[in-house]
């Protein structure tokens, strides 16, 4: 329908120069994205490609180093450590916030009301991210006077110590993820409220106890949003660094050094600039292996009503 | 509606209202109801289903009152005066109020310097974004021009790059062009259309007709005029979402300030929160009351912009 309104209106008026305004325009329009692509992303990969291949500070020395930096990320036993963390809060965060959000979400979706005020509670964490988080939850864990080891002492466990302890500190940033967790809920709660009651309702009348209608009405109607939320989060979760840099600047004992982390110390600490270059490519090396691996996987388990599934 | 069930409902709305993994009671009602008198069968219902809506109001309110629980924690220690702060077992309400950890910290630190740089960045954070991401989406979701479509794909692709990658580049740029320790690299960028916010548009801006563009082309209008007059107008939902992601996420940003930034005065809220917890002897007091500061317009933001926050991040899957 509206494509052929389209073609009529260069036949009403100058045929030719009417198209050729109007891509003009739309080349005008779309001008401040394409300088920005070409400064900002595509120029800037570019020479951060070539700087990963120099040994420089920016200033003074530059030596041409070929793949030497990429090399000597596997001699550093710094670049493990930051790996180390990194997967090891990946495989915390991702997994218990999904399990939360979706705790939450179907809750909610039981109509509690007022859902509005449930909603905000539980979103609230989200729309405050950063530093104050950080600077929060420092407070709240703090080993002797915090609120959660107060609790504990209450019920007679004395509670770790935190972000002065190596064990505890990136248990200590997956809690405060979780807490952050609203985005993933309020997702959750929106694919929960598309799933189509009748189907629930079928089961139910086949004689499928709750879990059963759970296990195989429910949960396979959202998988694709469990499989998006799982996506994001991974890639958000390999990124993470202010809440360790705010409260531990990677301590103790470098415990918390995710890979961003030792990044931001090697480039604007360390003015490694080449080898600091290095490591994100790297980075972005293993963020779009688990990307690639991740939707190479979703046909076994993601379930689309349309039928993608094969 | 509250937690007690409406008598008038039939067994099966009942039924499918409790629906959920935590009702056995709810389920055994409709498997009898073929069998059981009427009444006998709205009795059970009616039992199972408040046992059911108590266990999942206490379920809910007490996930609430943990969230809750951190923020409740954070206004308590800020009115505390600093004897009420480190006691075992804490007390939630001081004996006496101590307002002052609210300003006491501005005599040390240039705060109002910081709000100033905070609300200079956010504001043209926000309007850059504004103004180059919807023209960039109306050219991409209303006009005709060759490439069109693989240049989309190429803005959505750009979505994927990790900001890492660019963060030595764009930092040795910025130091060239002498903007280091001004705000101009943490606002120049945003003037240039971002992927997500361009994505974000360009959806919203397809679901008008487009017999609308080509009734005012035919009446004399412009294209600028459509855009300005037309798509912006309608797309006022998604400009709600995009101002809304654009603003929280320039008032929480970290790690850029963090790189361009090196002089107090330059500072933005973000930097210069953690300094009184570093360069001044920790008065955790009056740090949870500088926080509880920088977080308010984000709070009222959400609280006045509600509908955005929720809706954006719903279509979107994505937090600004």
């Amino acid at each position: 329908m509206a494509k052929v309104t389209i073609e009529r209106i260069p036949s009403v008026v100058k045929p030719l120069s009417v198209r050729q305004t109007e891509e003009r325009l739309a080349y005008l329009f779309i001008a401040p994205w394409v300088i920005g692509f070409t400064i900002f992303t595509a120029g800037a990969m570019l020479f951060s490609l070539y700087i990963s291949m120099n040994d420089t500070d920016l200033l003074s020395t530059s030596e041409f180093v070929g793949l030497g930096n990429f090399a000597k990320t596997f001699q550093e036993k710094l670049f493990y450590k930051s790996l180390g963390v990194t997967f090891t809060y990946t495989m915390m965060v991702v997994p218990i916030g999904t399990l939360v959000a979706l705790a939450i979400a179907m809750l909610l979706n039981q109509k509690v009301e007022p859902i509005a005020l449930w909603r905000t509670i539980y979103y609230l964490p989200a729309v405050v991210s950063g530093v104050a988080v950080a600077l929060l939850w420092g407070w709240v864990l703090n080993p002797e006077f915090g609120l959660v080891n107060q609790g504990l002492r209450l019920i007679g466990i004395q509670g770790p110590r935190w972000f002065a302890s190596e064990e505890w500190a990136i248990p200590g940033v997956v809690l405060i993820a979780v807490w952050g967790t609203g985005t993933n809920m309020l997702l959750y709660l929106a694919g929960l409220q598309a799933v189509p009651t009748e189907l629930q309702e079928a089961a139910r009348i086949d004689g499928a106890n709750a879990w059963q209608v759970f296990r195989n009405v429910t949960l396979p109607l959202i998988t694709p949003t469990i499989f998006f939320n799982v996506v994001t989060n991974i890639i958000a979760s390999f990124q993470v660094f202010t809440t360790a840099y705010v409260l531990t600047q990677g301590g103790p004992n470098n415990a918390t050094l995710t890979m961003v982390l030792y990044l931001y110390r090697e480039s604007f600490q360390l003015f490694h600039f080449g080898y600091a270059s290095a490591l994100a490519w790297m980075l972005f090396a293993i963020i779009l292996v688990f990307t690639m691996v991740l939707l190479r996987s979703s046909s076994f388990w993601v379930h689309y009503e349309g039928g993608l599934r094969r | 509606m509250t937690g007690l069930p409406d008598t008038a409902l039939s067994a099966s709305k009942s039924a499918q209202l409790i629906a959920g993994p935590a009702i056995g009671s709810g389920l055994l009602a409709t498997k009898t109801s073929t069998v059981a008198p009427y009444f006998a069968r709205k009795r059970r219902i009616r039992l199972g289903h408040v046992v059911s809506r108590i266990i999942l109001y206490a379920l809910v309110l007490t996930g609430a009152v943990t969230y809750a629980m951190p923020f409740a924690w954070m206004l308590s220690t800020a009115v505390k005066p600093g004897y009420q702060v480190y006691l075992v077992p804490p007390v939630w309400l001081p004996d006496k109020y101590d307002w002052s950890n609210f300003w006491v910290p501005w005599n040390n630190l240039p705060f109002a310097q910081f709000y100033a740089n905070t609300t200079i960045v956010t504001f043209f954070t926000v309007t850059g974004t504004l103004c180059s991401s919807s023209l960039v989406a109306f050219a991409f979701a209303r006009m005709r021009f060759r490439g069109r479509d693989r240049l989309f794909l190429l803005v959505l692709s750009t979505m994927m790059l990790p900001n890492q990658v660019t963060l030595v580049p764009l930092y040795l740029l910025f130091t060239k062009l002498g903007w280091i320790n001004s705000l101009l690299p943490l606002i120049v960028p945003h003037w240039f259309g971002s992927a997500f916010h361009i994505f974000l548009l360009r959806q919203y801006m397809m679901s008008t007709p487009l017999e609308l563009d080509d009734a005012a082309r035919i009446d004399g209008a412009s294209w600028f005029d459509i855009y300005w007059r037309i798509s912006i107008p309608l797309a006022r939902p998604a400009i709600g979402v995009v101002s809304i992601f654009a603003f929280t996420g320039a008032w929480n940003d970290y790690l850029y300030p963090l790189i361009y930034l090196n002089e107090t005065k330059n500072f933005t809220i973000a930097l210069g929160l953690p300094l009184l917890s570093s360069r001044y002897v920790t008065e955790i007091q009056q740090t949870m009351a500088q926080t509880v500061l920088a977080i308010l317009p984000l709070i009222l933001a959400f609280f006045l912009a509600q509908r955005y926050y929720i809706q954006g991040v719903v279509v979107t899957g994505v937090k600004g």
